[in-house]
C-alpha cells in the first residue's frame, strides 16, 4: 500500500516536527513495514523557486530558433534580490507570469547540474523549467507557468509542484486488511505515533436516511452480500477533469488515473478502504439483483475477457442479464464511458470467502479485489457512497439523485473472551489487564469486564477472532521490542538420530573419495528420461507429474537422480572442467498411485487411521545417492601417466560408502539403462539389491554432453542406511605364521571372478585369512575364450602354527571345489 | 710352506720375523687408509686381511717355529692381524658414512613439486549450513526432524492453520501434483515437519527441521524454486515470546558471533499468533554507520525469517492441548542465511553443481 503523507496528515496530527522517518520508524515497530519512502523531487536538489518573468526579448538565433532573453524577479533567492536573466528556448509565456526557476547550484534528475553559462551572447544564471525537466512527465511543448496566486518570488517552488509531497510505501499483511486505506494507516499512526491526535475519519459523515426512491436493488443472496447500497449523480460533465490534488494521489498511490467518474470511486476506495463501483445508470435497464452464477452463465468483465461463471461466483444483474462480478470486476455493458453523464454508485459488502474464490477461479486480481477478499468494514458502505456523491457533485458539476438504497445490514462483530492476563502468559512480559485493555480500546475494540474480559473488534477486524488475535494486538502496541530475551531449559536431548549421523558419514566418505557434492533441482520431463536410454517399461518412468511446473519440459518429479547428475557433469566439462566426480543425495519420488490424500478436520487431532490414510497417498519418497565420474581419476604428472575413471572407480565408490556403514557389497552383472550393457554392476547387500554402478551407454554419454567412459552410480541410501552396522565385535586374529598361496586358475571368460573367488573361499575352509586377486590374464597362454585369474592366498589358525602340508591341502581343496564349481582348471 | 716344525729346532722362519710382521702391518694400514672407497677397501680386505693375505701366510708358518718360539711369533702376528682388523673395521665405518651420505645427497628430490594427485572432494555448502545449524540446536537439547518433501495439502496447510480459503494461501506458490484432487503438494516449508512432530511426539518437544521446500518461484538471482529451510518448534509448559527471543537470539550469536542479536517486527503467519518478523543485527557492520555496508545494505539489520507462538488452533489440530502447553516457533532460509553469511550476491551458483563452487568449501564452514 502506498500512502502520501499529506493525505495521512489530513486524517490525523502527529506532533510538530515529527519526521517522516520516525513515523515510519513506529509504524514498522508495530507491524506496518515500510518499504519505501519516495517522493517526485527526491532528486531535485538546490534552488528551485517561484520566478515572476520581468522582461522576455524575442532573439532570432543563426540556426532559425528564436531564443527569449528574461529577467526573471527570484526575490532574495539569488541573494541579491536583483533580477535574474535567463536565456528560454519556450514560448508559452509573457511577462507577468509566474514560472519555476532553478538558479545555479541546482540539480535536476539525471544529475544536471545548472551553473551560469555563457549562451547566444548572454550570460545565462538559470533556467526557466519544464514539467519534463522536473520529472514530472512527458510534457516538453513549453515551460511551467503557474497559477497567479501559486505564490510570491523567491518562494520555493516544491510545495507548489507537489515535489515534496512523500509517499510512503508500507508492506500489508494478510491480517491487516484494513490498513489498504488511508484511513486505517491514519489509525495506525494515531495508536503508533507518540503524541498523535485528532483522528478525523473519513467513514465518519452525516449520511442521508435510506428511501424508496433509489434504484430498485434485490440481494438474493444476502451471506454474500450482506449490505448493498445505491446511490445516483445526474448531470455529471463526462469532460470534467480530474483535480490535481486527486491525480497526484491516485497516482501516488499506484494507481492509473482514467476519468472523474473512475477516478473518484478509486480515491474514495483509497480513503477508506471499501471497493466502490460505478454504473452508467443510463445503461441499466430494471432493478439491480445481486445472487449466485448460474451453471454456464457468461459475462465479458472491463478487462475484455469473455468468463464462463461458476455457480460459487456473486453476480450483479439487472433486466439485460449479468452486468458484473460482484466485488470483482465490473462487466463491459454497463462500464462509465467518456459519454456517461449519469453514474449509479454501488457500495457493497461481499462475503471475503466468495471473493477469493472467485479472484482465484477467473485469476482476478483487483485492487476492489484484494480488499473485498481481505475483509473491508461492513459498517462504511453508506458513507462511502455518499462520499462518492459528494466528490462528483463537487468535481464533475452533477446533483445528487434524492433516492438513497440500502438493501440489509451489516454483520454483528462476535465477542470474544479473552483472559486478562493473556497478553503477559504469551509474551513473558509483566503487561498487566489496564494496560491490555487500554491497548485493545486504541485498536478500536470494545471491552468489558475483568479477569475475563468480553472484547468486540471493530467491525474493520475481521481478522480478530481468537483469544489470541487480540494479545497481539497488545504486545505489539506495548511494543515487540519489550519482550526479553530468556533462554528456555529443554529436557536432555538424544542427539542426532544414527541415521542421520550415518548420512553426514556417507557425504563425508565421498567428499574424501574425491567427490564433490551438488544440489540439483528434482525436476524432469520425459525427454530426460528418453536421454537416459530408459526402455518404456522401465519403472523409474512412473513419475509423480506436477499440474503447475514451471517450465513443461520439466514437469515430473524424478524417480532417479541420473539426469540431474549427468547434465550438471556435462555443465562442467562444458566449463572446462574435464575431470570431474559429483555426488548427491537426495529423494526420489516413486508414485504409487494411492489415491487422493483425505482433508482432515481442524478441531481435534485425527484418528492413527486418518493419519495412515495421509501417509499411505504420499509416494514413496526414498533418500537415494547418486554419483558420477568423468575424466581422469588420477592426474598424470611427473610421476606418471594419468588413469582415467572406469567403471570400478564407480563400484568401488559404493564400495567406500557401504564400508563407511560397516558393510559390504558385492557386484553382479546386469544390463541396465542407463549404464554400458557389459559394465554395469548390480550391487547387493545380503542378497538385496542396493543400487548400480557402472560405465555409462556412450549413447547416453553424448546425450548430456559427456565424454565416452563416463561412469556413474545410483543406490538407495535407505536401504544402506537401515542394514548399517551398529555395533561391530572387535576382531580377533592370529598371530602365529603365515602360510602363503598361490593358485593361478584358468576358467571361461564370462566366469565372473566373484564366483571363482567365493567358491575358493568355501573351498579353502576356515585355515583361510586372506584371499586376494592379483593378476587377470587373458591371450594365447590360455586360448581364445579363457582368462586366467591369479590368487594369493593366505593361511593360518588362530591357536598354532599350521603343520607341513597344511596350507597346502586348503589351497588344493579350495582349487578342487573352484574347479567343480566354475570348471575352472590350475594353471600348470 | 714350511712344514711343522715338531722337533723343537730352532728354524729360522722370515715371515715371522718382527721387522717382516711389522712391515706387513704397515702395508695393510697403509692400504686401508688409501682406500678410497668401498670397493677399494673390499680389495684391501681381501689382500691384507684375507685368507691368502701375508699376516694371514705368516700366521700358518708359525707352527714351523720351535714351541719355545711360537708364543712370540703368535702374538706379534695376531697383534698384527688385530691392528690391520681394527683399522679395517673403522674405515668400513667411515667408507660406509661417507657412501650414504653422498647417495642422500644424490637423492633429493624437489619437495616443491605439485603432489595432487587425486582431485579433492567436498560438501555442498548449503549440506554444511544445514548440519551447523542442526548441531547448534543439538548442542541446546534439540532434536533433528524430518518429514516428506512431497507432503499432504492437509499437513502443509490445513493443519497449519491455512484452511482451503485462507487469503495467506496464496502468499505461498505452491506446486501442486497430478491429479490435483489428490491432495498432494510439494511442501512450501518445513513446517508440515512440524505437524507431524506434534502429532507423533508428547510435549515436551523441541526440534529443528531443516530440509528442501519448492514455490512456484521463476529461477533467477534472488529466487529459487527449490529452496532450503530451517524452522524450529518447541512446545511444553508455560512457553512465551520471551523464550523465542532468547532462542532466536543465542542462535544467532552462535551463528553469527558473540554479541550478534535479534530484533522483532509484527507480522503475519497463520501457524502463529502473535506472529513476527526476525531482524538480525547486521554482523558485518553491527549497526555502526551501516550506510556503507554491503551486508546490511545500509539497514543495519538484515531480514531473517519468521516466528511467533504457535496458534492454538495448530496445538488443537496436532492433538496438543493448549490450556496445557503452549510454543513457539520459527523459520529462516538456510541457503539465505548462506548467501549473507557469505557475502553471496547470486543463489544460482548453489544450485548449478558447478564443481569449483563447492570445492571452495571444502567439508567443513
Ligand atoms: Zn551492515
Amino acid at each position: 500500500m502506498k500512502a502520501p503523507l499529506s493525505w495521512i496528515l489530513d486524517l490525523v496530527d502527529v506532533p510538530a516536527g515529527t519526521t517522516t522517518e520516525e513515523i515510519t520508524d513506529r509504524l514498522t515497530l508495530t507491524g506496518l513495514k515500510l518499504e519505501a519512502i519516495v517522493s517526485p523531487g527526491r532528486e531535485i536538489t538546490g534552488p528551485l523557486v517561484i520566478g515572476r518573468v520581468l522582461t522576455m526579448e524575442p532573439e532570432p538565433q543563426k540556426n532559425g530558433k528564436t531564443i527569449n532573453w528574461c529577467t526573471v524577479d527570484v526575490g532574495d533567492a539569488n541573494g541579491t534580490g536583483e533580477p535574474q536573466g535567463i536565456v528560454c528556448g519556450a514560448h508559452n509565456f509573457a511577462p507577468g507570469d509566474l514560472v519555476v526557476t532553478v538558479l545555479p547550484g541546482g540539480v535536476l534528475p539525471g544529475g544536471f547540474e545548472i551553473g551560469a553559462r555563457k549562451t547566444y551572447g548572454h550570460l545565462s544564471a538559470g533556467m526557466i523549467c519544464s514539467a519534463r525537466e522536473l520529472g514530472l512527465g512527458e510534457d516538453h511543448d513549453g515551460i511551467i507557468v503557474l497559477p497567479p496566486d501559486a505564490g510570491e518570488p523567491g518562494q520555493d517552488a516544491r510545495p507548489v509542484l507537489g515535489l515534496d509531497e512523500e509517499t510512503i510505501e508500507f508492506e500489508v499483511n494478510p491480517d491487516r486488511a484494513y490498513a489498504l486505506s488511508l484511513r486505517g494507516i491514519a489509525r495506525e499512526v494515531l495508536v503508533s505515533v507518540e503524541g498523535a491526535s485528532g483522528f478525523r475519519d473519513p467513514a465518519v459523515r452525516d449520511t442521508p436516511a435510506a428511501n424508496d426512491q433509489g434504484h430498485p436493488v434485490v440481494v438474493e443472496d444476502a451471506e454474500g452480500c450482506p449490505v448493498f447500497v445505491a446511490r445516483r449523480v445526474d448531470g455529471f460533465d463526462p469532460a470534467a477533469p480530474t483535480p490535481d490534488f486527486m491525480v497526484q494521489r491516485i497516482t501516488a498511490a499506484g494507481m492509473r488515473p482514467i476519468s472523474l467518474a473512475v477516478d473518484v470511486t478509486n480515491y474514495v476506495m483509497l480513503e477508506t478502504g471499501r471497493p466502490i463501483h460505478g454504473y452508467d445508470a443510463d445503461r441499466l435497464r430494471g432493478a439491480i439483483v445481486v445472487r449466485r452464477a448460474r451453471e454456464g452463465e457468461k459475462l465479458t468483465t472491463l478487462d475484455g475477457t469473455a468468463r464462463t461463471l461458476d455457480p460459487g461466483d456473486l453476480v450483479v444483474t439487472d433486466d439485460s442479464g449479468i452486468i458484473g462480478l460482484g466485488g470483482v470486476m465490473g462487466g463491459e455493458t454497463t462500464e462509465i464511458s467518456d459519454t456517461t453523464t449519469s453514474v449509479l454508485v454501488e457500495a457493497a459488502h461481499w462475503d471475503a470467502v466468495s471473493m477469493f474464490r472467485t479472484g482465484r477461479r477467473h485469476k482476478i486480481t483487483s485492487e476492489a479485489g484484494k480488499r473485498n477478499e481481505r475483509g473491508v468494514d461492513p459498517t462504511i458502505c453508506e458513507a462511502a457512497a455518499d462520499r462518492v456523491v459528494e466528490l462528483l457533485v463537487e468535481h464533475g458539476g452533477g446533483t445528487a439523485h434524492p433516492g438513497v438504497t440500502v438493501v440489509g445490514t451489516p454483520p454483528a462483530m462476535p465477542v470474544v473472551e479473552v483472559a486478562g492476563d493473556l497478553a503477559a502468559r504469551v509474551s513473558g512480559m509483566s503487561i498487566t489487564e489496564e494496560q491490555s485493555v487500554e491497548c485493545l480500546r486504541a485498536v478500536g475494540c470494545e471491552v468489558s469486564g475483568s479477569g475475563i474480559l468480553s472484547v468486540t473488534p471493530p467491525p474493520w477486524r475481521p481478522d480478530l477472532t481468537d483469544a489470541q488475535d487480540f494479545s497481539e494486538e497488545v504486545i505489539r502496541l506495548v511494543g515487540y521490542d519489550k519482550v526479553p530475551s530468556v533462554l528456555p531449559t529443554p529436557p536432555s536431548g538424544r542427539g542426532l538420530t544414527r541415521a542421520q549421523q550415518l548420512r553426514r558419514r556417507v557425504g563425508r566418505t565421498l567428499a574424501g573419495e574425491g567427490y564433490v557434492e551438488v544440489v540439483t533441482f528434482p525436476f524432469v520431463g520425459e525427454a530426460d528420461l528418453d536421454a537416459l536410454g530408459l526402455p518404456a517399461d522401465d519403472p523409474r518412468r512412473d513419475l509423480l507429474r506436477l499440474s503447475n511446473p514451471l517450465n513443461a519440459e520439466a514437469a515430473f518429479m524424478t524417480s532417479t537422480l541420473l539426469p540431474g547428475l549427468l547434465r550438471t557433469a556435462g555443465k562442467n566439462v562444458g566449463h572446462g572442467t574435464t575431470d570431474v566426480a559429483i555426488f548427491e543425495t537426495a529423494t526420489v519420488t516413486l508414485p504409487h498411485h494411492a489415491g487422493p490424500a483425505p482433508i482432515l478436520p481442524v478441531d481435534r487431532r485425527p484418528s492413527e487411521a486418518e493419519l495412515e490414510a495421509l501417509d499411505a497417498a504420499l509416494p514413496a519418497q526414498p533418500l537415494h545417492l547418486a554419483l558420477v565420474g568423468t575424466g581422469d581419476a588420477v592426474s598424470g604428472g611427473w610421476w606418471g601417466e594419468a588413469r582415467p575413471v572406469s567403471w570400478a572407480d564407480a563400484v568401488e565408490a559404493v564400495r567406500a560408502v557401504a564400508a563407511a556403514l560397516g558393510l559390504e557389497v558385492s557386484a553382479s552383472a546386469v544390463e541396465l539403462a542407463p549404464w554400458h550393457p557389459g559394465r554395469c554392476a548390480e550391487l547387493s547387500v545380503d542378497g538385496e539389491v542396493v543400487g548400480h554402478a557402472g560405465e555409462v551407454h556412450p549413447t547416453v554419454c553424448q546425450a548430456f554432453g559427456l565424454p565416452k567412459r563416463t561412469v556413474a552410480a545410483e543406490v538407495d541410501l535407505d536401504l544402506l542406511i537401515a542394514r548399517a552396522v551398529h555395533l561391530r565385535s572387535a576382531p580377533t586374529f592370529s598371530s602365529y605364521p603365515v602360510a602363503k598361496e598361490d593358485v593361478a586358475l584358468v576358467v571361461d571368460a564370462t566366469v565372473p571372478a566373484a564366483d571363482v573367488e567365493a567358491a575358493l573361499r568355501e573351498g579353502a575352509g576356515e585355515l583361510l585369512e586372506s584371499i586376494r586377486l592379483f593378476d587377470v590374464y587373458t591371450g594365447d597362454q590360455v586360448g581364445e575364450g579363457r582368462k586366467s585369474l591369479a590368487y594369493a592366498l593366505r593361511f593360518r589358525a588362530l591357536d598354532r602354527t599350521l603343520k607341513e602340508g597344511e596350507a597346502a591341502a586348503a589351497r588344493d581343496a579350495a582349487v578342487a571345489l573352484a574347479a567343480e564349481r566354475t570348471g575352472a582348471v590350475q594353471r600348470a | 710352506m714350511s712344514g711343522p716344525n715338531t722337533d723343537y729346532d730352532p728354524v729360522e722362519v722370515t715371515p715371522l720375523k718382527a721387522d717382516q710382521v711389522e712391515a706387513m702391518r704397515e702395508a695393510a694400514l697403509a692400504a686401508i687408509a688409501d682406500a678410497a672407497d668401498l670397493d677399494a677397501l673390499k680389495q684391501v680386505r681381501l689382500d691384507h686381511a684375507g685368507d691368502r693375505s701375508p699376516l694371514a701366510l705368516a700366521n700358518r708358518e708359525i707352527g714351523a717355529l720351535p714351541p719355545q718360539a711360537r708364543k712370540e711369533a703368535g702374538q706379534r702376528v695376531g697383534q698384527a692381524r688385530g691392528a690391520v682388523n681394527q683399522a679395517l673395521a673403522a674405515r668400513q665405518a667411515v667408507l660406509e658414512a661417507e657412501h650414504e651420505e653422498r647417495m642422500l645427497a644424490e637423492e633429493t628430490v624437489d619437495v616443491s613439486l605439485p603432489t595432487t594427485r587425486r582431485r579433492r572432494g567436498g560438501r555442498h555448502p548449503l549440506t554444511l549450513q544445514s548440519e551447523l545449524i542442526a548441531d547448534l540446536f543439538v548442542a541446546m537439547g534439540y532434536e533433528v526432524a524430518e518429514g516428506p518433501v512431497v507432503e499432504a495439502e492437509w499437513l502443509n496447510f490445513d493443519a497449519l492453520n491455512l484452511g482451503p480459503d485462507h487469503p495467506a494461501r496464496t502468499m505461498q506458490d505452491t506446486f501442486w501434483t497430478e491429479p490435483a484432487d489428490d491432495h498432494v503438494v510439494l511442501r512450501t516449508q518445513t513446517s508440515p515437519v512440524q505437524a507431524r512432530t506434534m502429532l507423533t511426539r508428547k510435549p515436551p518437544i523441541y526440534v529443528v527441521c531443516p530440509g528442501r521446500v519448492f514455490r512456484t518461484d521463476e529461477y533467477d538471482a534472488t529466487h529459487s524454486p527449490m529452496f532450503h529451510q530451517v524452522e524450529g518448534l518447541v512446545v511444553d509448559e508455560g512457553i512465551t515470546m520471551a523464550h523465542l527471543k532468547g532462542t532466536l537470539d543465542h542462535f544467532a550469536s552462535q551463528l553469527f558471533g558473540d554479541g550478534i542479536t535479534t530484533r522483532f517486527r509484527p507480522s503475519y503467519f497463520p501457524f502463529t499468533e502473535p506472529s513476527a518478523e526476525v531482524d538480525v543485527l547486521c554482523f558485518v557492520c553491527r549497526n555502526v554507520e551501516p550506510q556503507s555496508c554491503r551486508t546490511c545494505r545500509g539497514e543495519g539489520w538484515i531480514e531473517w525469517g519468521g516466528c511467533g507462538v504457535v496458534n492454538p488452533r495448530v496445538l488443537v489440530a496436532c492433538g496438543v492441548d493448549p490450556e496445557v502447553y503452549s510454543g513457539f516457533a520459527f523459520g529462516m532460509g538456510i541457503d539465505r542465511s548462506f548467501m549473507f553469511r557469505h557475502d553471496l550476491e547470486d543463489l544460482r551458483p548453489l544450485f548449478e553443481g558447478d564443481v569449483r563452487f563447492s570445492s571452495a568449501f571444502g567439508t567443513e564452514i
